[in-house]
């Protein structure tokens, strides 16, 4: 491994050739129908959610949003979603619970709002309650990082039964710059930080904290066509389990951690 | 010499400390109180380590506590040593001075304990121990606590107090609060109480799983009580934000605490909540 490539994953995985929320949407989603709100007073546009078919089944899909335009970029704190935005996401992984269908998470965040309202309106209670629901839900959930996982704010939209990032990916317990800001007083040291965390997809995987790794190219619909691909191959083997099954497994994979 | 001799200017005036300064002043003789800002003489400080003015509780060992939150506690899980997941340059150094100073193998103690004739297991979480952060090994030993108390149909009383997340440990740290959450449903899912005690501070990371996860949440007067820090945030939206932001007297008025609970009357009203909420339950 060359001294450089934590650093070059890192910037690869905010880069803004990046596929964005829209893209992977339309593409993959074409008969997508969003659905909005906590039912607690909030709806948070840096999440996504609706219904959709996937592999000739119905989906409830969820996903960070980081907008495009500024205005969108502001409303949804660049990418970082707010209590209310977990509560939402919890709400439509209960309802697909409910109806047996699948949920496929997609994330790209650099972690959960650190706002004055966010702390007000509860961000951890709404992170642990997402860690302690979503994870109980009998029904195949996967999630897919897709450009920063962004510490807590990631896990809670990656609690079930597996999770996959993109080649130019990251997820970690805290973007570098926080991690070389807060153990070495110094937020310049981001490039050598990134180096020590582990926080590539191959890192990773060889620490099972992910399943496996999708191939990333410059061309979206390329993008798209691997996710698809990895999706539908495993959705179907996790429709061979019960519920009961599922849990158990999933278990199991957090129990090893 | 007389004083008007001496060469006064403050630039040529070398002032220099009493080296015997410090001695003369008997060391911890008084405390500040970091939220009111009482000073308080040291003897005035009781084993529960509060502020007479405006009850905060000092941040305290896990040992210190343990003195009076129960009356007996056995202490289980104490050999197991974190691995060292990233090879963090200095960090296993920094675990044996830890355990050294401590007396604990990282930032929990877990057991089981009892007030009265209530039976439950627990954790104690240690802010001295690297801010009480959570590292894989305070992961593995909250899980086995929870795995331990569904299995023995036991209430969790759990003391949180940490910094958030262990850096040095990185994605491995992040995903004991999957691993925890998991035991906390399989506990709850079993039917049985669980109940956190929020200390001075619970923040990061913990606050966003298992310290927001319990039946009843109770914390300690001004436990400062957050997700993000306050550096952060105020980065985060360019203004300084309120000095109780985070107190826990402020998560009561937005819902995310049942009660506020003074030290010396903690014990007193765990037992009432365990036996209201719980306790062994033998009908399965």
């Amino acid at each position: 491994m060359t001294k450089n490539n934590a650093a070059a994953v890192v910037a690869a995985a905010r880069s803004k050739q990046k596929i964005t929320t829209k893209e992977l949407i339309t593409q993959l989603f074409p008969n997508f129908i969003q659905l909005h709100g906590d039912r607690c007073g909030g709806d948070d546009p840096a999440i996504v959610g609706g219904l959709a078919t996937f592999a000739h089944q119905p989906v409830t899909v969820i996903a960070t949003d980081r907008g495009i335009a500024i205005e969108e970029r502001v409303a949804t704190h660049f990418g970082c979603p707010t209590p209310s935005g977990y509560r939402k996401a919890l709400r439509l992984a209960k309802q697909a619970a409910k109806f047996h269908r699948p949920v496929l998470f997609f994330v790209n965040t650099p972690g959960a709002y650190p706002g004055q309202s966010a702390e007000e309106d509860g961000q951890g209670a709404a992170i642990a309650d997402n860690l302690l629901q979503i994870s109980q839900l009998p029904t195949p959930i996967i999630t897919v990082i897709f450009g920063e996982g962004g510490s807590g704010g990631a896990l809670a939209l990656a609690c079930g039964d597996e999770v996959w990032m993109l080649e130019n990916s990251t997820y970690s317990i805290l973007s570098p710059e926080g991690f070389a800001s807060i153990l070495w007083k110094d937020s310049s040291r981001s490039d050598e930080a990134a180096e020590i965390m582990q926080l590539t997809p191959s890192d990773l995987l060889r620490k099972r904290v992910i399943e496996g790794i999708i191939p990333e190219q410059a061309d979206h619909q390329q993008v798209t066509a691997e996710i698809r691909d990895v999706l539908s191959k495993r959705l179907k083997k996790l429709n061979e389990f019960s519920g009961a099954e599922l849990l158990k497994r999933r278990q199991k994979r957090y129990r090893k951690f | 010499m007389k004083l008007y001799e001496q060469d006064n200017t403050l630039s040529a005036q070398h002032v220099k400390a009493d080296k015997q300064a410090d001695s003369k002043v008997p060391n911890g003789l008084w405390r500040k109180c970091p939220k009111c800002g009482a000073t308080v003489l040291s003897k005035q400080i009781d084993q529960y380590a509060t502020c007479p003015s405006c009850h905060y509780g000092f941040r305290i060992s896990a040992h210190q506590r343990l003195k009076w939150a129960v009356d007996h506690f056995s202490d289980l899980d104490e050999r197991l040593i974190s691995d060292d997941p990233l090879s963090f340059p200095g960090y296993k150094k920094k675990l044996v001075a830890c355990q050294t100073k401590t007396g604990l193998n990282d930032s929990v103690l877990t057991g089981e304990a009892s007030i009265k004739d209530m039976h439950f297991a627990f954790g104690v979480m240690d802010p001295t121990f690297i801010m009480g952060s959570l590292g894989t090994v305070t992961g593995e030993k909250i899980t086995r606590m929870f795995e331990r108390a569904t299995a023995q149909r036991l209430p969790v009383v759990l003391w949180t107090a940490s910094g958030g997340a262990r850096m040095q440990e990185g994605i491995m740290s992040l995903m004991q609060m999957a691993k925890i959450s998991n035991a906390v449903a399989q506990h709850s899912a079993a039917g049985l109480l669980y109940i956190v005690v929020l200390t001075d501070p619970t923040t990061g990371g913990v606050t966003a799983s298992f310290a927001m996860q319990g039946d009843i949440t109770i914390a300690e007067p001004h436990a400062l009580v957050g997700f993000a820090g306050r550096r952060v945030i105020e980065q985060t939206i360019q203004q300084k934000i309120p000095k109780d932001l985070q107190d826990a007297e402020n998560l009561v008025k937005h819902g995310f605490i049942d009660r506020i609970v003074r030290r010396e009357d903690e014990k007193a009203e765990l037992y009432r909540l365990l036996k209201l909420g719980g306790g062994r339950n033998d009908e399965e």
